[in-house]
């Protein structure tokens, strides 16, 4: 692991980067030029599994592999698409938003290069509806690779075709999950599908799709153009390549960082971050996004990979860290975390639509002062029952997940709210000056 | 007939980006609510019920599904405070409260003069840049309490 090697931001740095003409100074649309001259589809696949690069929307999904479930255009006939997720709504994760924004046209050629994979003859942008502007820049970027023949019939003359469509959202975190993302898609409520059928054999209007993150797709021209050897030299053995770190909360400076996976979330927050805030000391973080389990600060030098965060019993998720200092109140952060899970739940399931309710009625009634003893048994009894793997997607699971981990890891605070009768850190962040 | 021509040339062209028309629906009904008035009214939905062929029940049903769709009339401008985890941190609590009183208006509800609305918003994207609103569409980051009355002062 070298540590100090960049590619994902490279290009986002430079003056006119979401311009064609600048993309294109720089090398852009080469790699897809060579790829569809030289590299069969099944070829591009393999590479791209053989780069062992995870999904970066959340699960960590291996890429290649994904790709390979889409069905032999030989032995099946059907349209097939991909869904590219660019809803990004997971609280603590802004990534996908400074790739769209900023260097559009990798995402394209990363988007076209899977597209000559898979055999695809539509991708799909699917913006979340609030992203104005990286929608903008991505429909002006698309509109410059049509005319510049990089989209649509005959890609650079060849004999590959391939649309490419932007899709805008309406602000429903539940149209990130894949399922309700096509649903959303097709013109319906983001209703999660049950599964099976997976999306390779039932996907967009029933056929094949797949669907993947905007960074994970990001990582395709990369790895055409330097090879499966040169990603597996990035990151760790089972986590390779680098990877885009939202980190947010009590920090000096927030920001979205490009660091290798294996990075310890300490090193990140030290060297990029420029530690906590106002010299304070770290209560807890959360390594990627609210789904994942709310962790104590003495885990704060975990390598960030899927592996290793996994081994302290919480997930790497979007890579987006929180981090709150010893002023933050975790029942409140529970609290605030409980209501969008509440909030965003599509109601399918009643253990979802429920639980998720109680436990944001719990957490708020704790952070009031109003809470019973026995409320922490409940919150673990209600988290049971909700997951894993009890509902129709994974909602209820992200919703569960910080529940069980702020009662292993914090039970002394939550009894010592209820104990008190109020919280006990609202003196002392009004003391102290920090938000109330 | 609440849809111009102009829109209806435009979803026209829209369907054509999908093999079923309906997949134009929302993005459609966000131009409907941009050019019409910024919500979406009845007649809107039977417009749109009649055009993809489907019972004005269905539109309502996915409308009011999404969050960024307005299902009645509101203030002339629209403010969305972020309350979520990374913007909590940072204070939002604080942002809420200017809002309030700098529009006038409660959360969820417009202001009596008719120029604002104000709600609150899950997370919105910009966690490394908190606490943050989104104004008319526009967003504005890394707010100190005295950027509220800045941005919103001037707006008619
Ligand atoms: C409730 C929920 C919300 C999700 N939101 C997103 C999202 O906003 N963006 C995203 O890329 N993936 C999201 N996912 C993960 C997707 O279901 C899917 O795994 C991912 O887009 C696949 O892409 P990848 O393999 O490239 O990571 C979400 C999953 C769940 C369960
Ligand atoms: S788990 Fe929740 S969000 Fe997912 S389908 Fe069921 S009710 Fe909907
Ligand atoms: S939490 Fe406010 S923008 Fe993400």
């Amino acid at each position: 692991m070298s540590g100090t090697e960049t590619y994902l931001l490279d290009g986002c740095a430079r003056a006119g980067s979401h311009t064609l003409d600048v993309y294109r100074k720089h090398g852009g649309y080469d790699t897809l030029a060579r790829v569809l001259k030289e590299l069969t589809p099944a070829e591009v696949t393999e590479i791209v599994k053989d780069s062992g690069l995870r999904g970066r929307g959340g699960a960590g999904f291996p890429t290649g592999l994904k790709w390979s479930f889409m069905p032999d255009p030989a032995q099946d006939d059907r349209t097939r698409y991909m869904a590219l997720n660019a809803d990004e709504s997971e609280p603590g994760t802004c990534k996908d938003r400074v790739l769209l924004r900023e260097d559009p046209h990798r995402l394209i050629e990363g988007c076209l290069i899977a597209a000559w994979a898979m055999q695809l003859s539509a991708v799909y942008i699917y913006v979340r509806g609030e992203y104005r502007l990286p929608y903008d820049r991505v429909q002006a970027a698309v509109n410059e690779a049509r005319a510049a023949g990089l989209v649509g019939a005959k890609i650079l003359g060849t004999d590959f075709s391939c649309e490419i469509f932007m899709h805008k959202g309406a602000g429903a975190y539940i149209c990130g999950e894949e399922t309700g993302l096509m649903e959303s898609l097709e013109g319906k409520r983001g209703h999660p599908r049950p599964k099976p059928p997976f999306p390779a054999g039932f996907g967009l209007w029933g056929q094949p799709t797949t669907v993947n993150n905007v960074e994970t797709i990001f990582n395709v021209p990369f790895i055409l153009e330097r090879g499966a050897d040169w990603f597996k030299n990035l990151g760790t053995e089972k986590s390779p390549g680098n990877f885009l770190c939202g980190v947010s909360g009590h920090v000096e400076r927030p920001g979205v960082y490009e660091v290798p996976l294996g990075m310890p979330a300490q090193r990140i927050l030290d060297e990029h971050a420029g530690g906590v805030w106002k010299g304070r000391a770290l209560k807890a973080w959360f390594p990627g996004g609210s789904s994942t389990g709310l962790m104590p600060a003495s885990t704060i030098d975990t390598p960030m990979d899927h592996d290793s965060i996994r081994g302290i019993g919480s997930m790497f998720g979007t890579g987006a860290m929180i981090l709150l200092d010893e002023t933050a109140c975790v029942v409140r952060a529970s609290f605030v975390i409980a209501r969008f899970y509440d909030h965003e739940s599509c109601g399918q399931c009643s253990q979802c639509r429920e639980g998720t309710q109680w436990l944001s009625q719990i957490f708020e009634r704790i952070e009031d002062g109003r809470g019973r003893p026995e409320d922490i048994d409940l919150l673990t009894d209600l988290a049971h029952g909700m997951a894993p793997g009890k509902t129709i997607c994974a909602l209820s699971d992200a919703a569960a997940i910080p529940t069980h981990s702020v009662v292993k890891h914090f039970r002394a605070e939550l009894l010592e709210h209820i104990e008190l009768g109020r919280c006990p850190l609202q003196a002392k962040r009004v003391a102290e000056g920090a938000p109330a | 007939m609440a849809l111009t021509e102009q829109l209806r040339q435009e979803l026209d062209e829209l369907v054509r980006n999908y093999p079923d028309k309906r997949a134009a629906l929302i993005p459609f009904l966000h131009r409907c609510q941009e050019e019409l008035g910024g919500w979406i009214s009845p007649e809107v939905m039977e417009d749109c019920a009649e055009y993809f062929g489907l019972e004005p029940v269905e539109i309502y049903g996915v409308a009011s599904f999404y969050p960024m769709f307005r299902l009645r009339p509101i203030g002339r401008h629209v403010v969305s405070v972020c309350r979520n985890i990374s913007c909590d941190l940072r204070g939002a609590d604080e942002i809420v409260q200017r809002a309030c009183a700098v529009t006038s208006a409660r959360v969820g509800e417009s202001s009596d003069d008719g120029r604002f609305y104000l709600e609150t918003v899950e997370c919105q994207g910009a966690c490394a840049d908190a606490p943050m609103m989104v104004v008319d569409g526009t967003y504005h980051e890394n707010l100190e309490s005295d950027d509220v009355e800045r941005i919103l002062g001037g707006l008619e």
